[in-house]
């Protein structure tokens, strides 16, 4: 089929504007499972602020830092930890200091079932149930979190065997949400109400911050990022009022 | 080098397939048979069902059997009125899920070359006046002994591979639901890159042998079987 030149470079031109107007405006962002309806309704509020716009992607904290290891498109990354951005900052992928906490994780132990779990967390002592369930310590954070609350209650050797792991956070709430396990411990951000601010369904115990290590979620930006205004402008929203009221309403601690 | 919990997840992993092939034989054999001879209108919807898995994503698959195995779907209700108590992350549930995840690759291979035996020799058992059940195990099994090795192999092979389902229904517990696949998971998020390395090489290595075995030494084609 014949194509005569001035089509052809009228299309080709147009290819060009079109993609270099997506990468003057767009950031890739790495995005910690955990911190899914948040960030997407910051990433909204962002657009409407700044008129840039955020693509998320979502996952576990580690699966992002392999895939950035492995230069990944990836601009801006929000781990649920703090190990993965000062690895990334050590290794050169991320541009160095630029790592901030933008929210702190705030642990859950959660049932689907309502009065099943007390606002002490007693039945961790006297429940008689067959599984707990609970992100895999190996890698998720909320699995390490959980497993220092276990610790400081002695109750850690007792219920080992009981353990039942999610690869993330989310797949370790759809155990305790399906009923499969009795009880497990999940993102409070996964079981609020946002509007009430409290568990909005089922029975929970929000564990105090003094049982466990720090859980500061830690947001860095990376080299592919750091000449990209959307990207830096991203970083600057996410320590805005705006996106700290919003982090905040999903259930999540901020820096003091 | 594989440390023992590696060695451990290659162990189970090994009984859950044996365990599932064997099921999956004797589950396969006569649902493979009906349905290379039967004309029922019912032929098309069946195989669509066993094949189903092929093209299903392994979550999908995964995830309605944890919210179906559950206590509060069908079958976990089913299971806690028998007295076993509900099927996710334990042994039992594992093997069931790769039962339904593998069965395709037994069926399909035994369909196939029960087809080809034909009416003939079934013809000749029957003028010999061999009984239906001595048909079947002198006849029809020999004569179909290639399409059982594939199925067996297929199904175990498969079964060994299986990840999705596995990470739905299983619950990641070490010498219970944690199997190889899971485990080099767990060693790629942790980091943990050499050991990573080490199983996933088994496993490349183990897979390859079995196609090398079904090409060279059956001289099957296992998709050319799944295609007729």
């Amino acid at each position: 089929m014949f194509i005569n030149n001035f089509t052809r470079s009228l299309l080709a031109l147009s290819l060009l504007t079109i993609t270099s107007l997506v990468y003057a405006d767009t950031t890739l962002v790495a995005v910690a499972s955990d911190f899914t309806k948040p960030m997407t309704e910051i990433a909204s509020a962002f657009e409407k602020a700044t008129g840039h716009s955020a693509k998320l992607s979502f996952g576990s904290s580690g699966k992002a830092f392999a895939q950035i290891q492995s230069d990944a498109p990836f601009e801006v990354y929000l781990s649920a930890s703090e190990k993965y951005p000062l690895e990334l900052e050590k290794s050169g992928h991320a541009v160095p200091n630029s790592h901030f906490v933008y929210a702190i994780g705030k642990l859950v132990l959660w049932s689907a079932t309502p009065g099943y779990v007390d606002n002490q967390g007693e039945i961790l002592q006297t429940g008689n149930f067959k599984h707990i369930a609970l992100a895999d310590p190996a890698h998720a954070p909320y699995g390490v979190v959980a497993e220092d609350v276990m610790k400081s209650l002695g109750v850690l050797d007792k219920l080992r065997p009981l353990f039942v792991m999610g690869e993330n956070i989310s797949q370790t709430f759809q155990f305790v949400s399906t009923g499969n396990a009795e009880l497990g411990f999940v993102a409070f951000a996964q079981v609020i109400d946002i509007n009430t601010g409290k568990i909005g369904s089922g029975s929970g115990w929000i564990i105090p911050d003094n049982l466990h290590g720090p859980f500061n979620q830690t947001a860095v930006l990376l080299k592919k990022g750091a000449e990209n205004p959307a990207a830096l402008a991203l970083v600057d929203f996410l320590k805005s009022p705006t996106a700290l009221a919003i982090i905040e309403k999903y259930g999540f601690g901020l820096t003091k | 080098m594989l440390s023992p919990a590696d060695i451990e997840t290659l162990l189970l992993t090994f009984k859950v397939a044996s365990i599932a092939t064997a099921l999956m034989l004797l589950i396969g054999t006569p649902l493979a048979w009906w349905l290379a001879r039967t004309r029922s209108a019912w032929k098309g919807i069946i195989n669509a069902v066993v094949a189903l898995p092929l093209v299903l994503p392994p979550t999908v698959l995964g995830f309605y059997l944890l919210v179906l195995m559950g206590p509060a779907g069908a079958v976990g209700k089913f299971t806690s009125w028998l007295g076993l108590g509900t099927l996710p992350f334990t042994f039992t549930g594992l093997v069931i899920a790769s039962v339904l995840y593998s069965m395709p690759f037994v069926v399909q291979p035994l369909q196939a070359s029960f087809a080809s035996i034909g009416e003939q020799p079934l013809e000749a058992a029957a003028t010999l006046r061999a009984s239906p059940l001595d048909t079947f195990f002198s006849v029809i099994i020999p004569l179909a002994k290639p399409g059982f090795l594939t199925a067996s192999i297929l199904g175990f092979a498969h079964t060994v591979g299986e990840f999705g389902v596995v990470l739905m229904v299983g619950g990641n517990i070490p010498g219970k639901t944690r199997v190889v696949s899971v485990q080099i998971y767990n060693h790629v998020e942790a980091l943990e890159y050499s050991e990573a390395h080490w199983l996933a090489g088994c496993l490349l290595l183990f897979s390859f042998t079995v196609l090398i075995i079904l090409y060279t030494v059956l001289k099957t084609h296992p998709v050319a079987h799944q295609l007729k």
